[in-house]
Parts: C-alpha cells; structure tokens; sequence
C-alpha cells in the first residue's frame, strides 16, 4: 500500500512561462505511509470520471512545501487534459492518486558522493524536489539543465545547488547547445537525469564512458498509475517493468542502449 | 458491509457469498493490493486478477493505451508472471483483502489451459475465470472465442479438472453470441462473464500507421456499454447458469442496467482509471438507488426488466 486517493483544494496556479504553469495543492494527506518523495508523482484528474480525457494525467511532484504539506506540480500545457489542469483556480478542488512510483532515494544518492542532476525542459519538475531532498541530506548536487529557448523555473533552485549551469539550443542564455556539451560526468559519482529520451541517452552515454553510474526518470502514457493495468511497462534489459510502480526512476544502462 | 446499511448487497454466487454485486474486472486492478490504499477493499465482491497464462509472457510492444473519445483502447497482450509466480508471489497477498479471488487463465493450447487450472484450484482460488476472449495475443485467448466449438473443446477440458466454480469470460467477436453461451454451458462452465473488449483500430495521421503494433486493440470503457449490455441480455437469455455483466459500467445506475437485464453480479474494469475508487462508488451508489426505491435485496429486481 503506497497511494491514496483524495480530493484536495488548488492553493495558487501560475504561469512560469507561455505554456509552463505551477500548480499548488493543499495536501491533506498527513499519514506518515503517503508521505510523497523526489521523482514521485501523482495521478491528477480535474474533471468528472464521466468526462474526457479519459485517463487522469501523471503529474511528477516538483516540490513538497513546509510543513503545511503543500505539493507543487510544473507542467506544460500539451492537450485537453493540461489544459483543464491550467484552467483550475485558487479554491478549486481536484482528484489526485498517489503518490505513485519509486521515486529517488536522496539519502543514497548523498552518500555516493558528489552528486550531478541533469534535467531537460519541462524534465526539470522532479528535479527541484530532488536538490532539495540532496542538500537536507548534506550533499547540495551540480544542476545542469538544457532548455529549446528561454530557461525557465529556476530561481527556485538556487539554495539546494552548488551549482547551475544553463544550456539552450537557441543560444538565449548559457551554452549555445546540447546539455550534454557542458557535463563531465567524470568529475562526479552520480548522474541523476529527468527530460526527453534522446537527452537522457546522450547523458547516460556520457557517463557510461566515464563509468559513472546514473538514474534515468522516464515518462510514459498511464492509466492507472499504481502499477495494476501494465499500460505503461518498459521492456528493460532486466524484464518488463511498469514505469508507474516499478519506475519511473531506473539505472539507465537497464533502460538505454549505448548505440 | 455494516458501512453501507439499511439494504441488503450480497449475492450468492455458485456457493460463494460475495459482500456486494461489483467485482474488480480482470486487467484493471492488478492482483488488489495496489487499491488497499484507496478503497475499502472488503465491500467488493471480488477482484478478477490479473490475466494470467501457464508460462508468463512479456505482453506487447510498442503503444498500449489510446484514449477515444468515450473509452480506451489497450493492447497489453496478457503481460503476466505466469502461474507458479502468481501462486508464490501473489495470491497470498490477494487472499489477504477481504474479498473472493478471483484468478483469470488464458492459455494458448487447451494442455496449458488444464495444467493452469489445476495448478491454481490445488493452491486455493474461489473462482476460476478462463479467458477465451483476450483481443490482444496472437494465439490462444481469442482463438478458442470465435467459434462455439472450439470454446466447448477448452471448457470441456478444463471442466475435468477445475475443482472450483468455473465462469467462462466471453467475447463480443464471438461469431454468433447465444450459440456461444449455450456451448460453453454444455461443456460445463458454471458461470459466464462477459463482454471482454471490442477488437477496435486507430491510425496515428502524422506516422501514417496504426497506432498500435498488432493493428487491432481492445476497446473498453464507457463507449461500449449499450453493447455490451444488449449482449448480456442475449447471453442471459441463452443459458440458466449465472451471468456477471460487464462493459463500460461508470455508475450505480450502469449496473443496475446490467442487474435488471439479469446478471448475477456486475464487473467493473475501465472506470477503475477514471476513478480509483469506482468499484466502491458505484456500490454505494446502488445501495442508495436501493434505498430510495424500497429494494432490500437485489433479488427483487434482478432480470426485473426482462418483463
């Protein structure tokens, strides 16, 4: 038993760019065995069970906040399930399933040692909760991120990293180019990544060269979130596994190929 | 089910007494454990696990889920551990929820069928489910689900050694539906459930290819209701032994649809996604329609339709 399912009140919802926004919810849910963690997530339906779509939208936890126990959500606004999620309002009240997934152990990745957490685009909502969790843990991580154009989201990074260095396709800010031109894996003992497939296997590339092991946040399509309709499986080199439950955190070199 | 009072839920099922009328349906709703967080497990009258074949297989390839615009489309293609997995692994948890278990076998040959079967009666099941009906394997599932013949050949061989009430779950490809019903009963099925999912297609425009790497998938859900219960109603009226309804049921009033067209109990697969708490929801919101039309008991209005 690992999820529960509650109906909870929007607290504030704001654009942090065109089609990003950051949603915050009251999370009732005080029961020590629902207590959510870096790279989980939650299954977030704002609309009758009647209504479309029809499956509820995995949304991964950006940040836990206080003890007050807000959750925080940043995601992008894609389709007809986002955007009802946009539409929500201050005092509005929707459904959420969770926590769901294994998520990172931040107390094991601090005591690897020096820690890089890699993220690209809209990849970087986990990511926030994970600083986080490193630096309570004592180990503050080197934040990479890679963005197609304007950066986004990171202020709120600052005082869990030692570190961010910026990478951008267009050249608007950082690096002129791909994430992965600005990592050296070598200088850490973990490689800990959340964004689109091609950068996740470009960075575990990296790190495989290096020998540096690394953690890969994958995203799939779900219906049930827990683990029960296998919907989402991943045909890993260690068997299927479900990204909901047994994921969506795995060794990348079960999940990537290095060709 | 002292929460839900004032009427009476549970049916009576082939010797076995269910707590209420809903059953988890099969591929929706894991082996149960992944729900104990959500919902009172104990109110259901079951939960179908889920498919199970003798082996194990690693399901398909490439997309497995496509919303429509009422429903969803799968093609998991009976992903599953296998027997002595489930035997070792699962069902002692799955025993634990307060509710009848229900294991559900397809198998590609009728020898995998009946060593299935007897593997999982000797480990201790309340029902047996055999899936005829899955859309989304290659061989077997399906196969023995198109023709009444081939269906009377499987549950004849399984009926020899299955020791525990034995439902046939029936599909909506079936080439002719009552002549289906009344060759499994023949055979000796104790039950019928029905309707799996509907074979079903979508294209990706931009790929310019199916969605789905087997072409077809099956499609569940809201959008399949109205059949699904037109063919409970023909499968009712086919046989004497109980029928469980199943297709697309949301709410209370789906189910009762089913119950008056005169299923035994009802099962309750896609809404489980669209609402994790669906199969105690619509309990509940039987009991209240029971309520409030003075039913006590669903036997008064089972099949009541039917005139």
């Amino acid at each position: 038993m690992s999820a529960t399912n509650c109906k909870v009140r929007v607290l504030a919802q704001d654009t942090v760019a065109p089609d990003i926004r950051r949603l915050t919810v009251a999370w009732g849910e005080q029961r020590p065995e629902f207590a959510p963690h870096a790279g989980q997530f939650f299954m977030l339906r704002a609309w009758g069970a009647a209504e479309t779509p029809v499956l509820s939208r995995p949304i991964s936890i950006h940040e836990v906040r206080g003890p007050e126990g807000a959750l925080v959500f940043l995601y992008q606004v894609k389709g007809e399930g986002t955007q009802k999620l946009a539409a929500l309002r201050p005092g509005d009240i929707l459904s959420l399933t969770g926590p769901c997934g294994n998520g990172f152990d931040a107390a094991a990745a601090a005591a690897k040692g020096r820690v890089a957490v890699v993220g690209g685009g809209i990849g970087v909502a986990p990511l926030l909760q994970l600083c986080k969790e490193l630096a309570a843990a004592g180990r503050k991580p080197e934040l990479y991120v890679g963005f197609r154009d304007e950066p986004y989201a990171l202020e709120a990074f600052l005082p869990y990293c030692a570190a961010i260095s910026v990478a951008t396709d267009s050249g608007a800010a950082g690096y002129h180019g791909l994430v992965t031109g600005i990592l050296h894996p070598e200088e850490f003992d973990l490689v800990l990544t959340c964004g689109p497939n091609v950068m996740m296997q470009g960075v575990y590339k990296l790190c495989a060269e290096k020998g540096v092991p690394c953690l890969a946040s994958l995203e799939r399509k779900m219906a049930c979130g827990l683990g029960a309709c296998l919907g989402c499986t991943c045909h890993t080199k260690v068997g299927p596994k479900t990204v909901c439950q047994d994921g969506p955190v795995f060794p990348a070199e079960e999940v990537f190929d290095l060709g | 089910m002292a929460e839900i009072a004032n009427v009476d839920l549970h049916v009576d099922l082939l010797g076995k007494r269910l707590a209420g009328p809903v059953i988890a349906a099969s591929g929706t709703f894991g082996f149960g454990p992944e729900y104990a967080g959500i919902e009172d497990l104990s109110l259901l009258g079951g939960i179908s696990g889920k498919g199970l074949t003798l082996y194990g297989q690693p399901g398909n390839s490439g997309e497995r889920l496509y919303e429509t615009p009422a429903g969803l489309m799968n093609s998991i293609g009976l992903q599953n551990p296998g027997v002595d997995h489930f035997i070792a692994h699962e069902l002692p948890a799955m025993k634990a929820l307060g509710t009848t278990v229900w294991a559900n076998l397809g198998g590609h040959t009728v020898e995998e069928n009946v060593e299935g079967v007897e593997k999982l009666c000797a480990a201790g099941i309340d029902f047996l489910e055999l899936n005829i009906s899955c859309p989304n394997v290659k061989q077997g599932g399906l196969a023995f689900g198109i023709r009444a013949a081939d269906a009377a050949g499987v549950v004849g061989a399984v009926r020899k050694v299955c020791t525990v009430p034995l439902i046939v779950k029936l599909s909506p490809q079936a080439e002719n539906l009552p002549d289906m019903c009344r060759a499994v009963e023949a055979a000796g099925a104790d039950g019928l459930s029905l309707c799996n999912t509907f074979q079903a297609c979508a294209v990706d425009i931009e790929r310019r290819r199916p969605v789905f790497a087997n072409t077809f998938a099956g499609l569940s859900g809201p959008a399949v209701r109205p059949i699904a219960l037109r063919m409970v109603w023909q499968a009712v009226g086919a046989v004497s032994i109980p029928v469980i309804g199943l297709g697309g049921i949301l709410t209370g009033r789906d189910a009762l649809e089913f119950i008056m067209a005169g299923a035994a109990a009802v099962q309750v697969g896609t809404a489980n996604f669209l609402d994790p708490q669906a199969c105690v929801r619509i309990t509940r919101e039987i009991a209240d329609w029971m309520q409030g039309h003075g039913v006590q008991d669903l036997a008064e209005i089972r099949g009541c339709a039917r005139g």
